[in-house]
């Protein structure tokens, strides 16, 4: 099939960027949406062009490193799918698409379509994760957790950390990413001793890193490859309601 | 070059901890005056250094992505192998390690292994007090699934996405060391050369992927964990950079790679569908308990499978091992696979696949059970392929999946050049010449957190000198030379893009050194691949400059590498005259296709030395002594 790609194309973190036109013709069906770049690109650079920068490595769902917005939608149409897992039959022939990097003030973009995400990175180093030295656990079968416990914080842990929650929020708000993480912690019973403190402190760093405020409008949730779900959020909220609250009493 | 693998006396089973109770312990307030450098943030990379952070170090940890969590460890499925024995089936730290060596297929270092058996169930404690969420039961303990080459059930998971968790757990255990400034962490950054003072490793020279600049740092020890090497074959089950470049830069730099012919083929993939194809998707092998594996039995029959009658099949993995059937281990099923194809009965539009069918387990068990035990592959086969798998086999086809080579090292997981340590896929490591089911991320993690940091304390506690400063001539040196190679391959401006050399380099190492090898044609690449490499050193284009993201520049550099090292896995095989593990010598086989050892003449590792560029490289050799272990023929029927 043949498509028009219109693609954002930006040099460095400084330069201004513009969507520039590209047939993309003779196109599998079969292809992936990245080897479908793939393709253009070898033509790119055939023709003496720079190709298209994009971030990806995995390609297949689980690392987070690929991000595009694709006609508005992060990741592009298909439900619970990256970009490198999506499919070009989900296309047809004739369709024009625009192909921008992820959208937000704390993600600058560095080329293309590749953004800096370092600001996630900065939210874990604040409190995303246990206090445990190595080689000072105990055995792991002494702390039964309970199935239904352990189930619910696999679905937070889930998390790819890709971005596209943020990019789809019209504030920018890292809450799914911060409330996925928290969550995965604080429903275990190793992370309850730092609970309030975690959720202090990463709801401190993803406000400083520059994200917005969630207004419960969940498109996160909807956007999202791993389909996390916006109850965590509401699970943050409570947890840091309460972190607050203990917080200004121990204050005073 | 002398070999000395540095094996603790004694009987096996007290080697360790008597190496424990007398190693030379660095003193605490030294610690801080130490400056260790990790490349790599995988499960071995990201755990040795927050581990070393956490113990006083310095640390600097380096990696390609945008940010640690990503590494390729991210992407495993399966699981991870403990001794344990949670389910009460006869368990043993002895039989994890019995198990480890016969999978191998006796070429791997006994007190390695037995050392790696014994460290694994603190593997668990540690991952599971981070909060990795491992699967359970109901009484809430941890639950385990079996895994081949093994008959009791000791692999621990997290659903399908193990690798994830266990990273992401030690990501949590790295980024605590960032906020504690014991670590800082240098993401987009790629090593690309190893700087060697005074027969020591003292340092790296990096690229900054975003400004371009190429710097030094310098350290007191330098630790490897960059992952393996499965993309010489252009495909693989890897993720697209996965690469070779730091091994080999150290290779050539005077450290020893070992084994290289050692690569493991998946299998359960899914089948190459066009020339634009970028990578290849595994299933997991689980799929083999309920799925049969068949080709029609007549060349080029092309009918859709529904409308080949039962007799026209043929069911061949469990013709030919009627005891394992379609859970032969995966050297075996590959290579029946393969040969099926060769035949012209493969399916699918390349005649590059064989069914996996379901619909007999599907009348068996009910449509509903499949789905409860394998929905989500086949929703990522229909993610893939288009096609649904409850209606019309899966096929699949094997692929390159694991390399069991690396750089060499000792029982401190050092190289012969002092100061470079070498952790994870990157060395030569514990699986001999084939790994078994969801032992890498173990070994990962047991280099990482359990042993590196101990023995690392070994060198340093003996040096005498402090880490030079990235103003010494030889940091000037190896920067000026990257300088140049970056230089080179922007200026060649030829006609031919990075991935179509990296393809055809690909197909000739499928083809010539991938399932089956045999001699002629072992000969044949190591004389075609100088050619590859003359091409790309002439026609290559390298579009933009140096001084930017530059994602051409990046693969150029990684293919130039692949460009060397794959006459080198080509070498190895050609030197190892018997079949092995993974490594099948068409030569060797007995009358039913089995592969034949020859212990006589091979029990020994090869460790290859760099010579000087357009020189054979001279192979070394550590004799493989086995001392509790008696080696016999593996046997699947
Ligand atoms: C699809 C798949 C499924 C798997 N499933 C299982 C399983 O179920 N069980 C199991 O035990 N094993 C499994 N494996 C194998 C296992 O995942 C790997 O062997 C293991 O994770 C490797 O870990 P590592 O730390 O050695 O390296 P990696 O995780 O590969 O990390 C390499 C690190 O080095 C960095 N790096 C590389 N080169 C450079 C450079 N030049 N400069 C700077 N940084 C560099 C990278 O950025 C990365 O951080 C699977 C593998 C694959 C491909
Ligand atoms: S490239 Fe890894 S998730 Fe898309």
């Amino acid at each position: 099939m043949n498509l028009k790609l219109r693609v954002w194309r930006q040099k460095d973190r400084n330069a201004p960027g513009k969507l520039v036109e590209y047939e993309a013709g003779d196109i599998d069906p079969e292809m992936s949406f990245l080897e479908m770049l793939d393709v253009v690109n070898e033509r790119l650079i055939g023709a003496g062009d720079e190709p298209i920068a994009f971030d990806h490595d995995c390609r297949e769902g689980i690392c987070g490193t690929c991000s595009a917005t694709i006609n508005g939608i992060p990741h592009g149409p298909e439900r619970a799918t990256t970009v490198c897992q999506l499919h070009m039959r989900h296309f047809k022939d004739g369709d024009i698409l625009t192909i921008e990097p992820f959208r937000a003030k704390p993600f600058p973009v560095i080329r293309d379509l590749m953004v800096d995400r370092s600001a996630f990175d900065r939210i874990i180093e604040s409190g995303g994760f246990v206090s445990v030295r190595t080689g000072s656990a105990p055995e792991a079968n002494t702390l039964p957790i309970p199935k239904d416990a352990a189930e619910t914080a696999m679905d937070a842990a889930a998390c790819i950390g890709c971005g596209a929650c943020v990019a789809a929020c019209k504030n920018a708000s890292a809450m799914l990413f911060v409330a996925a993480k928290s969550s995965q912690l604080n429903t275990l019973p190793q992370g309850k001793p730092e609970k309030d403190r975690r959720v202090l402190n990463m709801v401190a760093a993803m406000d400083e890193a520059g994200f917005g405020n969630c207004t419960n409008q969940y498109e996160c949730s909807a956007v999202c490859p791993k389909t996390i779900s916006e109850d965590f959020i509401a699970q943050l909220n409570r947890e840091y309601l309460v972190a607050s609250v203990k917080q200004s009493f121990a204050g005073k | 070059m002398k070999l000395d693998a540095k094996i603790p006396s004694g009987p096996l089973v007290d080697k360790w901890a008597r190496y424990l109770s007398e190693i030379k312990l660095v003193n605490p307030a030294n610690k801080r005056k130490y400056e260790i450098i990790v490349v790599g943030s995988g499960l071995g990379g990201a755990a040795a250094a927050a581990t070393l952070g956490e113990l006083g170090y310095h640390v600097k940890c380096f990696c390609y992505q945008d940010s640690p969590r990503r590494a390729h460890s991210i992407s495993a499925q399966g699981g991870i192998n403990a001794a344990k024995n949670y389910q009460n089936d006869g368990d043993s730290v002895y039989r994890l390690f019995h198990d480890t060596i016969k999978g191998g297929d006796f070429r791997a270092r006994e007190a390695n292994v037995y050392r790696l058996a014994e460290v694994s169930a603190e593997i668990i404690d540690q991952c599971t007090a981070q909060g990795v969420p491992f699967a359970r039961e109901y009484g809430g303990h941890l639950a385990n699934r079996s895994f081949g080459g093994a008959q009791v059930s000791r692999t621990f998971y997290a659903r399908g996405q193990t690798g994830q968790q266990l990273l992401l757990g030690a990501y949590s255990a790295l980024c605590r060391q960032i906020q504690a400034g014991t670590v800082t962490m240098f993401p987009r950054t790629e090593m690309l050369d190893l700087v060697v003072v005074d027969g020591h490793a003292k340092g790296i020279v990096v690229r900054d992927m975003v400004t371009g600049e190429i710097s030094s740092h310098s350290a007191d020890a330098v630790a490897l964990a960059t992952g393996g090497y499965a993309n010489v074959y252009d495909l693989s089950t890897n993720a697209r950079g996965c690469n070779v470049t730091a091994a080999f830069r150290a290779y050539k730099r005077g450290a020893a790679f070992a084994n290289p012919c050692y690569t493991q083929i998946h299998p359960t993939c899914i089948p190459v569908s066009g020339d634009y194809q970028s990578k290849l998707t595994l299933m997991s092998e689980s799929l083999r308990n309920d799925g049969r594996v068949w080709v029609p039995k007549r060349q080029g029959d092309n009918r859709p499978p529904q409308q080949i009658p039962e007799g026209e099949r043929d069911y061949f993995l469990e013709r030919k091992y009627p005891s394992y059937g379609n859970l032969a281990p995966r050297d075996i099923s590959s290579r029946s696979a393969k040969e099926v194809c060769d035949e012209g009965r493969g399916v699918g539009p390349s005649g590059l696949g064989v069914y996996l069918d379901f619909s007999d387990a599907i009348d068996r068990l009910g449509l509903a059970t499949i789905r409860e035990r394998y929905g989500n592959l086949f929703e990522m086969y229909e993610r893939i392929t288009g096609e649904d798998a409850y209606k019309t086999p899966m096929r699949i086809y094997p692929a390159l999946h694991y390399t069991m080579g690396g750089l060499w090292v000792d029982y401190n997981l050092m190289s012969n050049l002092p100061g470079l340590h070498v952790l994870g896929e990157a060395n030569f490591s514990d699986h001999g010449a084939n790994r078994l089911g969801a032992s890498a991320l173990m070994q990962g993690l047991a280099d990482g957190y359990f042993i590196l940091p101990y023995t690392i304390g070994a060198y340093l506690a003996d040096l005498k000198e402090k880490r030079p400063s990235t103003e010494h001539p030889e940091f000037r040196k190896v920067e000026k030379e990257v300088e140049e190679r970056t230089k080179k391959f922007l200026s060649i401006n030829g006609k031919r893009s990075v991935q179509s050399i990296h393809k055809e380099l690909g197909q000739l190492m499928w083809d010539k050194a991938g399932m089956a090898r045999n001699e002629e044609g072992l000969k044949e690449a190591i004389a075609k691949i100088p050619v590859i490499r003359e091409e790309f050193w002439k026609n290559v284009k390298v579009p933009g400059d140096g001084g930017e993201i530059n994602q051409e520049l990046e693969k150029a550099g990684r293919l130039a590498d692949f460009l060397e090292f794959g006459e080198l896995l080509c070498r190895d095989a050609l030197d190892r005259n018997e079949s092995c593990g993974g490594h099948f010598r068409e030569e060797h086989q007995s009358e039913d296709g089995e592969a034949l050892r020859n212990d006589e003449k091979y029990s020994y590792v090869s460790a290859w030395e760099f010579q000087g560029e357009d020189r054979e490289p001279v192979l070394h050799k550590e004799p493989i002594v086995y001392e509790e272990v008696k080696m016999a023929t593996r046997s699947y029927k």
